[in-house]
């Protein structure tokens, strides 16, 4: 009992006392073994020369359901269905009715919000934690925000009529699927515009559940539009030529595939691309809430996110203790079964994912780099990745200048604050960045400097549906959320 | 067959999240235009107004501490009450004497008035915040915060859209207010304070009162504990004496005369501003 | 004592950011304790309660009555340990320890002029000796807290390493009363300074000030104990207290605990519950756990 002294302390997290399994029960939510394209507010099979492919759940590698691929003559189907309902009802529609029915939407996915939560983490592998209580109630409050919009747009852009654009090609990603239907969809309606939009092929299951919401909230047929595919199906939204905007997330790359097939049209288009965000710990910084920070930086939603902080930039003098307390913390991270309620870190969401990854962490190792894995256990079956940490790397190593879109973090050190933000920007991406420092007039220096579109100090990964979301240089063209996400979609 | 006794309303008044009957004990009958009765109501005093000064100014800081956003799910909320009770507030309002046609497009526009609101709740500030970029080598950015207590005299006439149409913006913008409804349309404000109370809005955030003019505009608007004061008759008299009240403690004055308070002119934001502060802070920047 | 080098100088604050800390508790509220591993930690809480009664109207006789409680739980249960200790105040330390003789649960004696502090040094210090001398086989002291928020800093560590020297062998437990300190830097701060000074528990609160123990305050002390021991090699003990009253709290405080030191504290040397009615919550739990029956107070004896 009395004071004694160990000489080489350490912390030992698993054995006494094990959290049994807690899974949250899916016998509550309905899937349907096939499902059809959402066109002019009906389930309709793509046209003859269509087929069906499979969305599996990364953490089983089971088969969930099969969802039809949209060809060029289904997306043209729906871009007419878009483009009828956009000139008989939608852009009749006083803004105030507009309100109405996205308000309708928002209240109708806070009422199923439980099942969204459950279908998303099942198609796309993330934590049931995270699916609950951050992507589903994002979706609602974007939607709820949206709404107020749709009859107050002239005070958003005074001394303006503000009017839509028409219809509106979307594509979005597989890392947050419903809320990045909601982010696309939302600003979308507000405007007046109608939508056609495409969910990922990895993870269709929750707009297909949407589409049966805005049938069941009686919007009029056609004005959203939701067609499975791939990247053909993608390629001939993007093309189509009555498609007056395009809004893409996702890879750099195929950004720049869009943004040039698009030259020579007049087009709106917004572009959310990649990251490679830096989170900079200054000395003077609250340690233990930079280490969660850092934490939820990088292994939120097992670090598929564009704006993850997947760079470590840490003033030397505390670089020794953030590190140790880093790797404390991944040993309490739970890796597992997306259902259950105590995972941290759920399934990769694709092989051809968890390959990338596993490629990235071979040659951050073959080039040098100090690894250092949590010891946890993953199950068998499916795609996992253990938190992952490199120290000793530097600018000049492939796991600093790529993304890699997964739970591998690459720590480096700085001696002043001019060395961190000149790391910080020597990057082709800017979309996000971190600072951490008790120090305020610090904060707003440090920010000032730093070309990324979103900064966040003292914490890391917020977001709001009232707050602006979107990249510097190959980050992206354009923001979405907040008042400046309403301007892609309207004509001033 | 004997006909079925119809069971009354008794109208209360609303203080703190509790429906009470006033201190004084005292009552007011109300009758319609061909002078039948209608229901009485309570005849508040200064006492009431005192209670329900209280509360307000106890609900205001967790009120405006609330998220926008939820404060905004809040007057949604409301909407929604409102609208599930339409066909009561139709009839009441028929009884105080609107036509059946008016009478529903009243309610209507009260409902579409709090949804309109609510929109503001989480927008507002980004209207009318400015980062402002001074010569030095500071951050400055200005935002608006609630003034905190508000005392609302809607006016005689005025009916359930005129009701909502004042006590709207001012919850909206994180006030807290003490409510004396118009005399002629008492019933349906007492009716409203029930949608209130259905609606997750806080005890305290709106404190409604029934009861003559005369007696209170003198303590509703020389209330030192008061911010600010939102009055929309048009009596020369009154409104001086308002203006003069409120020098005691600098009190916000806020006049706002109407014929229509279904024109949508009373729908814009600078209604929510009237009852805001700006508040604007200097930060260096340096390292 | 062990002679410590390097002591900080306290002047220096710890930075500590408020926000990021609710946030971390909030997240570490969503663990979900289901099936073994819960009965595990509510036998786990219930061992490491501290029975405390501090009553201006405590007499012998209540204190017996508690004495009995704290070494027989609930007579119908097997396998349920007891609790860790039982807390009184000074002239009631040898009533308690007669009541509680051939079991192994402790006596506690809160000291030092509790709850406020205000004492002269000399008299507080007196207080310990005759606690001790009673039997007291630990003593929760109270720092003063007008001393600390005046900013001497020096006064604070003097008194916890005087009434250390005073405990001798027995076992110290320091309470901050964090309700009055308010600022998470300030809990921290009177943190390092108790561990530094000697204490072998550091606790969040007398019970008479609200707010008492709360989670954000009790990660912050659990913090600082991780921080005092990768610096030293020194293993503090914790004690929140002050309402905790039911076992879904009190499993939130043991994952707070895992999650931060990990499994060596958790166990009574190193954590303790200060609570009245927590251990017959967690009795009603146990038996719905065993039962599949939600339980009624009435069939929990109260002392």
């Amino acid at each position: 009992m009395a004071r004694t002294k160990t000489d080489q302390p350490k912390l030992n997290f698993d054995g006494l006392w094990d959290y049994d399994p807690a899974p949250e029960s899916s016998d509550a939510i309905s899937i349907k073994d096939q499902y059809d394209l959402f066109i002019g507010g009906e389930f309709v099979a793509p046209s003859k020369e269509g087929r069906y492919f499979d969305t599996i759940n990364p953490s089983t590698e089971e088969r969930i359901a099969s969802v039809a691929e949209a060809t060029t003559q289904d997306v043209d189907i729906a871009v007419k269905s878009a483009r009828k309902a956009y000139d008989k009802y939608w852009s009749k529609l006083t803004g105030k009715d507009r309100a109405k029915y996205i308000f309708r939407i928002a209240r109708l996915i806070q009422e199923r919000a439980r099942e969204f939560a459950i279908i998303e983490s099942m198609d796309g592998g993330k934590p049931i934690r995270e699916s609950r209580d951050v992507d589903i109630p994002l979706v609602a409050a974007h939607f709820f925000y949206n709404a107020g919009w749709a009859d107050k747009l002239q005070y958003a852009f005074p001394g303006r009529q503000p009017k839509p654009l028409g219809v509106a090609g979307q594509i979005i990603p597989w890392n947050f699927p419903l809320l990045m239907l909601a982010w696309k969809i939302a600003p979308a309606l507000a405007g007046g515009n109608t939508v056609v939009l495409k969910p990922a092929e990895t993870t269709p299951l929750t707009a297909l559940k949407f589409a049966e919401l805005i049938q069941d909230a009686d919007l009029p047929p056609g004005v959203v539009n939701i067609v499975t595919g791939a990247g053909a199906t993608g390629s001939a939204l993007v093309n189509h030529p009555d498609v007056n905007k395009v809004a893409f997330t996702g890879s750099t790359n195929v950004g720049r595939i869009i943004q040039k097939s698009l030259a020579g049209t007049d087009k709106k288009y917004t572009l959310e691309l990649g990251g490679k965000a830096a989170n900079i710990i200054f000395e003077d910084a609250a340690i233990d809430q930079a280490v969660e920070g850092i934490v939820n930086g990088i292994f939120f939603n097992q670090g598929h996110v564009c704006c993850a902080g997947s760079r470590l930039l840490v003033q030397e003098g505390v670089a020794d203790e953030v590190y140790r307390k880093l790797t404390d913390r991944i040993e309490t991270l739970v890796v597992g079964d997306p259902l259950d309620k105590n995972t941290d870190i759920g399934a990769i969401n694709s092989k051809a994912q968890l390959d990338r990854i596993s490629t990235f962490i071979e040659k951050g190792i073959a080039e040098g780099g100090e690894v250092h894995q949590s010891s946890c256990s993953v199950p068998d079956k499916g795609y996992w990745c253990k938190p992952t940490l490199f120290k000793n790397v530097s600018q000049s190593h492939s796991i600093v200048q790529n993304e890699i879109f997964g739970p591998v973090l690459a720590i480096q050190t700085f001696r002043t604050p001019a060395e961190a933000v000149e790391k910080a920007n020597n990057t082709p991406y800017g979309l996000s960045g971190g600072v951490w420092t008790d120090k305020g007039s610090k904060i707003f220096k440090i920010t000032s400097k730093l070309r990324a579109g979103v900064i966040w100090a003292n914490t890391f990964n917020k977001f709001d549906p009232t707050s602006p979301f979107g990249g510097y240089k190959e980050s992206g063209v354009g923001r979405e959320g907040g008042l400046h996400g309403l301007l892609p979609y309207i004509k001033l | 067959m004997s006909k079925r006794l119809d069971v009354l309303k008794t109208y209360k008044i609303y203080i703190n999240g509790q429906f009470v009957r006033s201190e004084s004990g005292h009552y007011l009958t109300l009758t319609n235009k061909s002078g039948e009765q209608l229901a009485n109501i309570c005849r508040s005093t200064r006492k009431d107004f005192r209670q329900a000064m209280v509360a307000a100014r106890g609900a205001q800081g967790g009120w405006s501490g609330k998220t926008a956003y939820n404060r905004g799910q809040i007057l949604y909320r409301m909407a929604e009450i409102l609208e599930g009770r339409r066909a009561q507030f139709i009839h009441e309002l028929s009884l105080e004497g609107a036509s059946a046609k008016k009478a529903e497009a009243e309610v209507d526009a009260a409902i579409d008035r709090l949804v309109y609101f609510a929109g503001w709740c989480d927008k507002y500030q980004q209207i009318f915040s400015s980062v402002n970029p001074v010569q030095s080598a500071h951050f400055n950015f200005s935002t608006p915060e609630p003034t905190g207590v508000v005392s609302i005299i809607a006016e005689e006439k005025s009916s359930l859209i005129g009701l909502v149409s004042m006590i709207a913006p001012v919850i909206a913008g994180g006030n807290t207010c003490v409510v004396l409804a118009g005399q002629r349309n008492a019933m349906s404000a007492c009716s409203f304070t029930e949608v209130i109370h259905s609606s997750d809005v806080p005890s305290g955030v709106i404190n409604v009162l029934t009861g003559l003019k005369s007696e209170l505009i003198s303590h509703m608007s020389s209330h030192m504990d008061i911010n600010a004061i939102f009055y929309t008759d048009s009596d020369t008299d009154s409104k001086k004496l308002i203006q003069e009240n409120a020098s005691l403690n600098i009190k916000r004055v806020v006049f706002e005369e109407t014929d229509d308070w279904m024109d949508e002119r009373h729908e814009n934001p600078y209604i929510i501003l009237d009852f805001q502060e700006i508040k604007t802070t200097w930060h260096p920047v340096s390292v | 004592m062990e002679v410590l080098n390097k002591i900080p100088d306290f002047r220096d604050t710890v930075p500590i950011d408020t926000v990021g800390v609710l946030e971390r508790v909030s997240r570490l509220n969503k663990r979900s304790i289901k099936k073994e591993s819960k009965m595990d930690a509510l036998k786990m809480a219930l061992s490491m309660c501290d029975l405390t009664t501090l009553e201006g109207m405590d007499t012998p006789g209540k204190v017996r009555q508690l004495c009995y409680k704290a070494q027989h739980p609930h007579e119908s249960i097997p396998d349920i340990p007891s609790v860790a200790a039982v807390c009184v105040y000074p002239n009631l330390v040898r009533t308690a320890k007669e009541s509680l003789k051939g079991s192994n649960i402790n006596v506690a004696a809160v000291a030092t002029y509790f709850p406020s502090g205000n004492g002269t040094l000399e008299s507080r210090i007196e207080e310990v000796k005759y606690a001790v001398n009673e039997g007291a086989d630990e003593i929760d002291m109270v720092i003063s807290r007008g001393a600390f928020l005046r900013g001497e800093y020096n006064f604070t560590f003097d008194e916890v390493a005087a009434t250390k020297e005073a405990c001798g062998d027995v076992h110290l437990k320091v309470i901050l009363e964090t309700g009055e300190l308010e600022t998470l830097e300030n809990v921290r701060k009177a943190s390092d300074i108790s561990m530094y000074a000697g204490a072998d528990f550091i606790k969040t609160s007398t019970g008479k000030v609200s707010p008492a123990a709360t989670q954000p305050v009790t990660l912050v002390m659990l913090e600082a104990i991780r921080d005092f021991y990768y610096k030293t090699g020194i293993k503090i003990g914790m004690k929140p207290a002050g309402g905790i009253r039911d076992s879904k709290t009190a499993i939130q405080y043991l994952v707070l605990v895992k999650e931060t030191l990990g499994i060596d504290w958790l166990n009574p040397d190193l954590f303790r519950f200060g609570a009245s009615s927590l251990a017959n919550d967690l009795l009603m739990q146990i038996v719905k756990q065993q039962t599949g029956v939600y339980q009624s107070a009435d069939y929990f004896s109260k002392d």
